[in-house]
């Protein structure tokens, strides 16, 4: 299991190849040889909006569909949310586009033949598929749950042809009436998974993970922060995760993730859209004011 | 006709260009360095660092604005400790020109900041210059940012200057948040700054209004981006207009703010400044501290100019 921390990000004009509607999301494949040639799943690409002289400034970032290194073409999924990622939607097939990638450190793959359950909640499940073929390539058994609110917001419930997929939706409109863990204990007993991987909202990931932890099954996330360049430089997008050394830090989603192994990520600190640093964070307040504290006491001494 | 682009920052610091990263908005250097060699930028100015490591604010930390971003950071970074252990003996590796950006909660803190980075191996080596970052809060003055105030700017300036060998300079690095900064330019300077470097980050406010609540965690943020271009090119003008005059010490100033291309930075140094650094603009391009430098050099080879320092404040004569 390796990390791609340390290598060569590309910075490229990419020419729109094609640009489709797919349920609520917009699909979209660019040409950009140098990434699809590197990318790995879980990775992700991050674009800038509006052109050279846009007011909008901060990079988009989106999870890779897919890329094929041979056409030399890489696919994301874009959700209206905003005017930045409403102007990527409206892309047509010839215009340009600005692009960063591969950006992030990739799912972890195992290197021997390993029963795998894979989740992807709204867009998260755009890597899914990938990610399910790079598994399938090494011998291992993948069971596939996408889930989303409503069946407009599914992504990709035809593309799973050659992996057993199970769907929900919160409403009922497809599939189980329910969340995507509701499937997951049975799965992962009935497959004998030891490993799952998920994609989605922040409330799916962490219900994702306290399902896989009891059962020994170790689970890796994928998070989506809202990052300015995704890159690692500006610090916007972090989260508090617990290192090799047991000790927790604020650690950038960009670079550092955006996958994560679940076990590792603070939950508890991340709720209704804000994340906050817990007092045994590395350099928190009030772990620093400790410090002065002890040290005032100790000077007064 | 070649175009000579050496920055001249005093004290025999001559930069091979004047196209500078800016503090917090390349990290450290390896980021960028994946996309370019950092040892031919300008110089590259590091992350504020303060004494001991900082987890630095919740999120959200960032909220785009018009042309523009509010940030929140709180100043994350390894310390002054491990900094010099790590991040330092890899700049230098790579070999950059550093000028090292230095914060504290006190003006001792400060001063302690400084002796840990000049005891370093690789001080000497790497580091062209000192940015003391005096826009971040005094704690013992109820969190009242240093540069809003001469007396406490001075005191840090005084505290940190004898720590600091004279030919590695000292700039300063002001808020616009002031009523007069003039003010806190002169206060510095004669304090015993060797430069300034202007402007950080104006205060701002973004309101969520689906969720009706402030949408930073920390309620107020930076606001830097082109929007601010105009106030950075303002301050560095009424500054190095009361250099002129005599009215303050006369020193270099490093200009910073909104800078997106060649020609914003032609326009903040035709105001005073001897320098350029990038900010923002890096997290929508972030090949822009190199791409900068580059139209600046074709900007002034189209105009026939020879050489960039001979524009340093030129707009005052005219
Ligand atoms: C995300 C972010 C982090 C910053 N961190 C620092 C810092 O640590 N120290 C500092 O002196 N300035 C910091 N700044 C201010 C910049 O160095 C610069 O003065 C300001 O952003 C204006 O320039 P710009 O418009 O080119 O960004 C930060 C700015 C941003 C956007």
């Amino acid at each position: 299991m390796t990390t791609t921390a340390g290598d060569r990000v590309h910075s490229v004009r990419a020419e729109v190849i094609a640009a489709a509607a797919a349920g609520d999301y917009r699909h979209l494949v660019f040409l950009a040889p140098e990434i699809a040639a590197a990318a790995r799943p879980g990775q992700f690409v991050a674009l800038a909006v509006g052109g050279d002289t846009s007011g909008l400034l901060l990079r988009r970032s989106f999870s890779i569909h897919r890329v094929d290194p041979g056409t030399g073409t890489v696919e994301i999924v874009v959700a209206d949310a905003g005017p930045g990622t409403r102007w990527i939607t409206r892309l047509v097939a010839g215009e340009a586009v600005e692009v960063l990638g591969p950006l992030g450190v990739p799912f972890p793959v195992p290197d021997e033949p390993t029963p795998c359950v894979l989740l992807g909640g709204g867009y998260g499940s755009a890597p899914m598929f990938w990610l399910a073929k790079v598994l399938q390539d090494k011998g291992c058994h993948v069971d596939l749950v996408l889930g989303a609110a409503t069946q407009d917001r599914l992504f990709g419930a035809d593309l799973a042809d050659r992996v057993p997929l199970t769907v929900t939706t919160d409403d009922g409109s497809a599939g189980i009436t329910g969340r995507v863990t509701d499937p997951l204990s049975d799965l992962l007993r009935t497959s004998g998974a030891t490993l799952a991987y998920a994609c989605g909202p922040m409330p799916m990931l962490r219900a994702v993970t306290q399902v896989c932890r009891p059962l020994g099954v170790s689970a890796y996330v994928a998070v989506e922060e809202s990052m300015a360049c995704g890159i690692g430089v500006c610090m916007t997008c972090v989260l508090p995760v617990v290192g090799a050394d047991g000790v927790t830090r604020m650690s950038r989603s960009c670079v550092e993730g955006p996958t994560f192994d679940g076990a590792r990520v603070r939950w508890e600190a991340i709720a209704d859209g804000r994340v906050a640093v817990p007092g045994d964070c590395l350099g928190s307040p009030a772990s620093l004011a400790a410090l002065n504290h002890a040290a005032a006491q100790g000077s007064s001494r | 006709m070649t175009v000579d682009l050496t920055a001249d920052l005093g004290h025999g610091v001559l930069l091979p260009n004047p196209v500078l990263t800016a503090s917090g908005c390349a990290a450290n250097g390896k980021e960028l360095h994946r996309l370019d060699d950092i040892a031919k930028i300008g110089a590259f100015v590091t992350k504020s660092v303060k004494r001991d490591p900082q987890s630095g604010r919740g999120t959200p930390r960032m909220a785009e604005t018009p042309s523009g971003m509010l940030n929140s950071i709180g100043l994350q970074g390894p310390g002054i400790h491990a900094f010099v252990e790590h991040d330092l003996p890899w700049l230098r590796s790579v070999g950059a020109r550093a000028i090292v950006s230095i914060a504290g909660e006190s003006s001792a803190e400060f001063a302690e900041v400084a002796r840990a980075l000049v005891a370093a191996p690789d001080f000497d080596a790497t580091v062209a210059a000192i940015e003391v970052n005096i826009s971040c809060p005094n704690v013992a003055n109820r969190g009242l940012v240093y540069a809003c105030d001469p007396a406490s700017s001075a005191e840090v300036l005084r505290l940190v200057v004898p720590e600091v060998p004279r030919s590695t300079p000292l700039f300063a690095k002001l808020t616009p948040d002031v009523t007069d900064i003039t003010v806190i330019a002169e206060a510095a300077l004669s304090a015993g700054a060797q430069g300034l470097t202007m402007i950080n980050t104006l205060l701002g406010i973004r309101i969520d209004t689906e969720r009706m609540r402030p949408h930073l965690f920390g309620l107020t943020g930076g606001l830097s981006g082109p929007a601010i271009r105009p106030v950075a090119v303002r301050a560095i003008w009424q500054v190095y207009a009361a250099m002129r005059a005599g009215r303050i010490p006369t020193a270099p100033i490093i200009g910073v703010g909104g800078v997106r291309t060649g020609e914003d930075a032609l326009e903040l140094t035709l105001a005073g400044a001897s320098a350029v650094q990038v900010g923002t603009a890096i997290f929508n391009d972030p090949l822009s501290p190199w791409r900068v430098a580059r139209e600046l050099g074709d900007l002034l080879h189209a105009r026939g100019i020879p050489r960039y320092d001979d524009l340093v404040g030129v707009a005052h004569d005219h």
